[in-house]
């Protein structure tokens, strides 16, 4: 397998929009900057394939100055481990390589919870943005009947998103309250950016139902999916679909930064205003330190981008947009709590951990993570917990307390390396 | 009111002390386990879990051929998630030398009633395609298992209906254990099943932590059939060195293949050493190629509670009357948990045992 | 007039438009299924990012490959489990 090393003044992981205006930033006063990202593509989840076709001015004007910009850049790269303080492993398409670096950006971003119920490892459940990536990579979606679940803003992009690719969307079902739903669109006055964007969505969601208190109670299907039954108050009612697309919020990407003794806060990476994390010359932006949306990440990654270049002024000018970002972040979080029935929709039989298939009902027998592991294996499979611990956190309240190398499953032969 | 007295306290819930505790509530005895952390943990959670006969010594061959013959009798009861398998073993030769050692273990065990087979090198690459082809050839024992301790440790100890205190023991009296809250467990017996840990209640105990490696991979099924260690992994048990690496491979009834093994004195850091990772993963790669490329997806460290003769310590410790040790077991603790139980147990009830105790004896 | 990819999924011949990833590939095909489960159930991709692991196949002959990441190539050849 192919080998290479790489040494840079910057290294940042991660090319969503974070990272994006990190190397934006960064590279403005000439730094060497790479970036890596594990996907195919430079955009992160939000921006996936729109480098061609941005979907929105903001995405257009990013990917603009990105084409302008001068950085090395390594896509289908993850990184697996840490060698020494300023070394890390990464595995990519080819091979694998060292990269060696005087400072590090993690813009990691985040990833969905998913909430085991009765059926969801049918083939055709997704997550809300799984199922918005793939059509992203070319999944044909005209025509298919698709269900948008969960809740979160995220529901309402994917629902146009989808709807707009030409698929019928059916309902979207927010299981949060409509009286919190109302309270934060009295408070979104307070943003007005932000309404134009409500508004914009507004105009296509029409025909789409939108029911709050609304959650799935079972994907049901034999092969695959072919309904899925809802709970609304106290009512039941079942869709056909082709599709459901359900996701309960985000969570940050934390492994690597944990890998590399960065503290946690909440369960986000802890920054100080300089976007600089518990450990010398280790940075953070975006999704990672705490979810609040695109514009958030774009002012945190061009904030750690000066910071890393000496470029603090320029940094602190972005101070105020930041908080202004971030306690429209704090509304979004507390409009779309996860409510406590939510508990109540795995049964024994259904599965939690789909990489080992550890139950419901075995894992209730637990009182911590470490002795469910050790006893059901839940959470030591591929997904290495990514998917279940979002489950059994708001489940049983277990966190993973350690992150071991690799961070991502990696070939044998990626772990041939000694201490430099 | 009187307090309860139990007949017997264990110390440590690893597949040790949990055997402990099957085996004495088997013979009618009240029991109490004291065990801070998960059951099952330690360096029962940390390890390959391989049930396997070695002939190091006669003592060593006695004790596990003794254990691995109660495992057999237990394995209809064993449920699902133990994942006992009786694959086998296959020690393979490199080289003329170690086919001699070969035919040594088959005479060994030959002479001690142990089913054997001798592999030539077609035989070994028929057996195991994955082996590089050279291989001069094999020795496979049989009646080998592996087995998954944490969930083995967990049966032991609900078939026990072990009253668990959730404590560390700071101090062994003539009435049983103090706890770490200030709270004493009553017992007329206490065994000191602690693992690295045992030196801590009991101060004279000379068990030292040896540091393994581990790798987990994602499911390749049918890569390996048995578990598959080289003859040097003797080389690398007995020795004193420093530092060691030795091959070893198992896979799991899961399709995972568990990669070994390395041996490391002095090292007390959970951290992976990259070095020996890497010198580990060396090795194996060199017995099987094509491991190279299989996906791993865990890596971890582990202590192995070791002595300096290479045994176990089975018996009253020799200065309190109400005091049994279960120490020492290094990287045989799996195979020889059975055994250790059902030794001391005979002691205890001043029965005689099976196998010959002396060798096991605290002195 | 976008390039198209012709590869293989368990024998059966697929094209796709250039820059389609491996897992769509595999539904285009007629797959719903990607993988079993330990306990044998059918399994596909739910996260569309790379996280999950549902979506692995055999890749050219290399197991566990994810392909929700990795881009169709002319000629490759898909096997689901």
């Amino acid at each position: 397998m192919k080998q290479s090393n790489f040494k840079t003044d910057i290294l940042i992981v991660g090319a969503g929009p974070a990272g994006m205006a990190a190397v934006c930033a960064a590279t403005q006063s000439g730094a060497k900057c790479l970036v890596v990202d594990d996907n195919p593509n430079i955009g992160g989840q939000i921006w996936r394939k729109e480098n061609a076709k941005p979907d929105t001015k903001q995405a257009k004007e990013w990917f603009e100055k990105i084409r302008k910009a001068k950085f090395d850049l390594l896509e289908g790269t993850r990184i697996v481990s840490s060698l020494n303080e300023k070394v890390s492993l990464a595995e990519t398409l080819e091979g694998f390589c060292e990269i060696e670096f005087s400072k590090l950006i993690l813009a990691t971003g985040a990833h969905e919870r998913f909430l085991p119920f009765d059926g969801w490892t049918l083939p055709n459940v997704m997550g809300a943005g799984g199922l918005q990536a793939l059509v992203k990579n070319g999944l044909p979606i005209e025509g298919k009947r698709v269900a948008v679940a969960g809740t979160g803003a995220l529901l309402l992009a994917v629902a146009v998103y989808l709807k707009k690719h030409g698929a019928k969307v059916l309902l979207i079902a927010e299981q949060t309250t409509k009286r919190k739903l109302f309270k934060f669109g009295l408070n979104l006055f307070k943003q007005p950016k932000k309404i134009s964007q409500a508004f914009a969505l507004k105009k296509d969601l029409l025909n789409i139902a939108f029911k709050t208190n609304c959650y799935p109670i079972s994907a049901n299907g034999r092969d695959k999916l072919s309904s899925v039954t809802f709970q609304q108050g106290k009512r039941k009612f079942s869709i056909e679909c082709d599709y459901l697309a359900c996701g309960f919020h985000l969570l940050p990407n934390t492994e690597l930064a944990v890998l590399l003794g960065c503290k946690l806060k909440n369960g986000s990476v802890a920054v100080d205003e300089w976007q600089k994390t518990s450990v010398q010359d280790i940075f953070c932006a975006g999704e990672a330190t705490g979810v609040g949306g695109v514009d958030l990440s774009l002012i945190e990654g061009q904030i750690a981008g000066y910071v890393v270049t000496g470029e603090q002024t320029k940094a602190q000018g972005l101070f105020g947009e930041r908080a202004k970002q971030k306690r429209f972040a704090e509304l979004l979080n507390s409009t779309f709590e996860l409510r406590q029935e939510l508990k109540g929709l795995a049964r024994t039989d259904t599965i939690v951990c789909r990489c080992e298939d550890v139950t419901f009902g075995r894992l209730s027998h637990f009182d911590s993570w470490r002795e469910a592991k050790l006893q059901t294996r839940c959470g030591m499979g591929a997904c290495q917990g990514r998917i279940c611990g979002g489950a059994v956190d708001f489940l049983f309240g277990w966190t993973n307390e350690s992150v071991r190398p690799p961070i991502m499953p990696v070939k044998i032969e990626g772990l041939l390396r000694d201490d430099g | 009111m009187g307090e309860k007295i139990y007949d017997v306290a264990i110390v440590g819930a690893g597949i040790v002390g949990a055997a402990c505790a099957f085996e004495f509530a088997r013979e009618g005895f009240s029991v109490a386990v004291i065990e801070e952390r998960a059951i099952g943990g330690g360096a029962t959670a940390e390890c390959m879990g391989h049930i396997v006969v070695m002939d190091d010594s006669e003592a060593q061959f006695a004790l596990t051929h003794y254990s691995q013959k109660l495992w057999r009798e237990i394995a209809d009861e064993l449920p699902k998630d133990n994942e006992l398998d009786q694959c086998g073993t296959l020690w393979i030769a490199a080289d003329d030398e170690e086919m001699q050692e070969v035919f040594r273990k088959e005479k060994f065990y030959k002479e001690r009633g142990v089913e054997v087979q001798v592999l030539d090198s077609k035989a070994v690459s028929s057996a195991e395609p994955n082996l590089r082809d050279d291989i001069v050839g094999g020795l496979r024992v049989l009646n080998d298992s592996v087995v998954y301790p944490p969930c083995s440790a967990r049966y032991f100890i609900e078939k026990s209906n072990a009253t668990i205190f959730q404590n560390r023991a700071v101090e062994i009296t003539d009435e049983g254990i103090k706890l770490n809250n200030g709270k004493k467990v009553k017992s007329k017996f206490v065994v000191n099943a602690g693992g690295c840990w045992s030196p801590e209640i009991t101060k004279d105990l000379n068990v030292q932590r040896r540091k393994g490696h581990l790798v987990i991979t994602d499911r390749y099924p049918n890569f390996a059939h048995h578990q598959i260690i080289e003859l040097g992994y003797l080389k690398s048990t007995h020795s004193f060195e420093k530092d060691s690496v030795a091959f070893n491979i198992q896979p799991r009834k899961t399709g995972q293949m568990l990669v070994g093994s390395s041996r490391q004195y002095g090292d007390t850091d959970k951290k992976v050493d990259n070095n020996i990772l890497k010198r580990m993963l060396e090795r194996a790669i060199l017995y099987m190629p094509s491991l190279k490329s299989l996906n791993a997806i865990r890596v971890w460290t582990g202590f192995r509670p070791a002595t300096p003769d290479k045994l176990p310590v089975i018996g009253k410790h020799p200065s309190h009357e109400n005091l049994y040790l279960a120490v020492g077991h290094e990287g045989l603790g799996i195979t020889t948990s059975l055994g250790t139980a059902r030794l001391l147990v005979d002691q205890i009830l001043n029965r005689k045992s099976e196998i010959p105790i002396e060798p096991y004896l605290p002195r | 007039m976008n390039e198209s990819v012709t590869l293989t999924v368990n024998d059966k011949q697929v094209s796709v438009e250039k820059g389609t990833v491996v897992a769509v590939a595999v539904i285009n095909a007629g797959f719903d299924s990607f993988r079993k489960s330990v306990t044998g159930e059918a399994r596909a991709p739910i996260c569309g990012m790379g996280i999950c692991f549902e979506c692995r196949v055999k890749i050219d002959g290399v197991s566990h490959s994810r392909s929700c990441q990795i881009f169709c190539r002319e000629g490759m050849t898909i096997e689901t489990e």
